[in-house]
């Protein structure tokens, strides 16, 4: 137990990845090594932050010991632990699968030289921000994590990538700064900003506006229909690996803060959880019809995010206001099978472009070269994401259509059905073009494109799938110092 | 509490004018102006939470949020305005 002590665990989460960027920013030969060492160091500290909340219940530091109203405090509880395992694991695999997309042979110097310090930047956003126990800190965070995505978004330099890029600045800011006008109006109204001050306050009319404003903005940064619309290019013209993290990590922050404000800022009115709930639905339907459209593997995959993401504020809204105290876990299950599944496919839709040379979804079936184990991989994560047993993905909308079920909202489990249904259709797209071979006029080179690059999707599909069996314990976790209450 | 109310709306209907142009406009540039218009009028709000009569000294902990949100918007602009520069060069390249 006192070995917990003499570490701080929850800053050095936060300053591990902020020292390892700024080291390979410095040292750019050395980039890799001292991303994916800094990675494996980020990891572990999480692993053993894990441990203690498992150990003791929440922990909470005071940076400079200055305490609640004024200074910074970090905080860990099961949800935000939860998260930062997620973050851990898929960032590792990400990064072993950037190792083979930013070799010396497919990338140029200046994606090598920059992937690393703008992923561990965003790393330490995203630690940070699942940390964060007042709105005005996680407003910072947002924006350091929005600076490092956009660099991701435009890392490949291309035309496409640039403007996609600038779109998604241009939302991302907009989406902040509608956070910060909500930050003033909570200053207004109580002159503190953490969540134990929120917790205390009574509900005001500049509250509901700030928690309506704050909302808004998170809706807008993570591309809830009808503000998606920076999404699907920002997130198909990326380099396979940042597609990954800004899809399997990046959004799951604007969705993490709805959850916590929703949990500590007055209870939402029936009105906004069927509003959530209905944006979501319609993200669903639109997302999935655009995914049926879509022309390119990557752009699919990018609006399948939008169909899941509504998914997620479906989960939310599953029983409305009332069951907002419960609902939040199955969302946040959700997040956990999305962030995942749909980093391996990102990997997974990456490595087939870069084996088969397109990803034009019409001629994938007259591809010669067939790289299997990637198409394996893409197929185990769409399982996930479609939400077939025993994935994490099923374990979700198990609980999703039980929950609509008992509060008797008949009608978001008709919409999780129709959505499950769109993507079965749009991921058979693509899988029947991996399992078709008539229309080929060449011979089919035996076990092409079996790489170990293949390893880092592969591990991650599978772990969607077998963390399924685990949905149990993960929510107890996620219950851990649960509700807020006197922070310790 | 009267000044205080006439500076808050102020900044709201800066806030309000930015995020118009923000959601109408086209032009790359224009756009990034009117979202630093958003971000003055955000400022705003939080410079008028930190008033205080007279004889009571202003609060200082919105000032400081708001030299931190100065600095965040700064370095957002500046990535807004390099990749509207990026994109010019390319899309005049492409042309060529």
């Amino acid at each position: 137990m006192t070995d917990f002590l003499t570490i701080d665990w929850p800053t050095a989460a936060v300053f591990v990845p902020l020292a390892g960027a700024i080291l390979a920013f410095a040292w750019p030969r050395q980039a890799a090594a001292l991303g994916i060492g800094t990675v494996l160091l980020t990891g572990l500290v999480v692993a053993v932050l894990v441990l203690q909340v498992l150990a003791e219940g929440a922990v909470v530091t005071r940076l400079g010991n200055w305490g609640a109203p004024l200074g910074i405090d970090l905080r860990a509880d099961g949800l935000s632990v939860v998260l930062l395992a997620m973050t851990a694991g898929v960032g590792l695999f990400v990064s072993l699968g950037a190792l083979d997309s930013f070799s010396p042979a497919r990338a140029s110097e200046r994606m090598r030289r920059y992937f690393w310090p703008l992923w561990l930047l965003l790393l330490t956003g995203l630690n940070g921000a699942y940390l964060s126990t007042d709105v005005f800190n996680l407003y910072v965070m947002l924006e350091v994590i929005a600076l490092a995505a956009v660099g991701l978004t435009v890392l490949s330099g291309r035309v496409d990538a640039v403007r996609a890029g600038h779109e998604y600045m241009c939302a991302s800011i907009l989406g902040a700064l509608l956070f910060l006008l909500g930050v003033g109006f909570i200053y207004l109204d109580l002159g503190r900003l953490d969540f134990v001050g929120l917790m205390a306050a009574e509900p005001s009319p500049a509250l509901i506006a700030a928690l309506a404003l704050m909302v808004a903005g998170m809706a807008l940064k993570t591309a809830l229909f009808p503000l998606h619309v920076w999404l699907p290019q920002a997130h198909a013209n990326a380099t396979a690996p940042a597609s990954a993290l800004l899809s399997g990590l990046v959004v799951k922050v604007s969705l993490y803060i709805v959850l916590r404000l929703a949990q500590y800022m007055v209870p939402p009115s029936e009105l906004m959880v069927t509003l959530i709930g209905a944006m979501g639905a319609g993200a669903i339907l639109w997302g999935s019809i655009q995914a049926l459209r879509a022309e390119r593997l990557k752009l699919l995959v990018a609006w399948s995010t939008v169909a899941q993401i509504g998914l997620i504020f479906v989960a939310f809204a599953r029983s409305g206001a009332a069951g907002t105290a419960e609902s939040w876990k199955t969302a946040a299950l959700l997040m956990l099978a999305h962030g995942v599944a749909k980093a391996a496919m990102f990997l997974a839709a990456g490595r087939i472009k870069d084996e088969v040379g397109h990803d034009r979804i019409r001629d994938l079936d007259r591809s010669p070269i067939r790289p299997t184990l990637a198409q394996f991989t893409f197929a185990a994560a769409a399982i996930s994401l479609i939400g077939l047993p025993p994935s994490l993905g099923f374990a979700g909308k198990w609980l999703l259509m039980e929950g609509a079920m008992e509060g008797g909202y008949w009608h978001w489990v008709a919409v999780t059905m129709a959505g499950t249904l769109l993507s079965v259709a749009y991921f058979s797209r693509v899988l029947v073009s991996f399992l078709r071979f008539d229309r080929l006029r060449a011979p089919v080179g035996e076990h092409q494109g079996w790489a170990l690059a293949d390893a880092a999707p592969l591990t991650l599909a599978l772990s969607a799938l077998a963390l399924g069996l685990l949905a149990a314990p993960i929510l107890t976790v996620m219950g851990i110092g649960y509700p807020f209450g006197g922070a310790p | 509490m009267n000044t205080g109310l006439i500076f808050g709306m102020t900044g709201l209907a800066v806030f309000a004018i930015g995020l118009f142009g923000a959601l109408v406009l086209v032009e790359p540039l224009r756009r990034v102006l009117a979202l630093k218009l958003c971000s003055v009028g955000a400022g705003f709000l939080l410079v008028v939470a930190a008033w205080r009569e007279p004889p009571a000294m202003a609060d200082p902990v919105p000032h400081a949020l708001v030299i931190t949100g100065i600095v965040v918007m700064i370095s957002a602009t500046a990535v807004a305005l390099v990749l509207i520069r990026r994109l010019h060069t390319l899309e005049s390249n492409s042309d060529d």
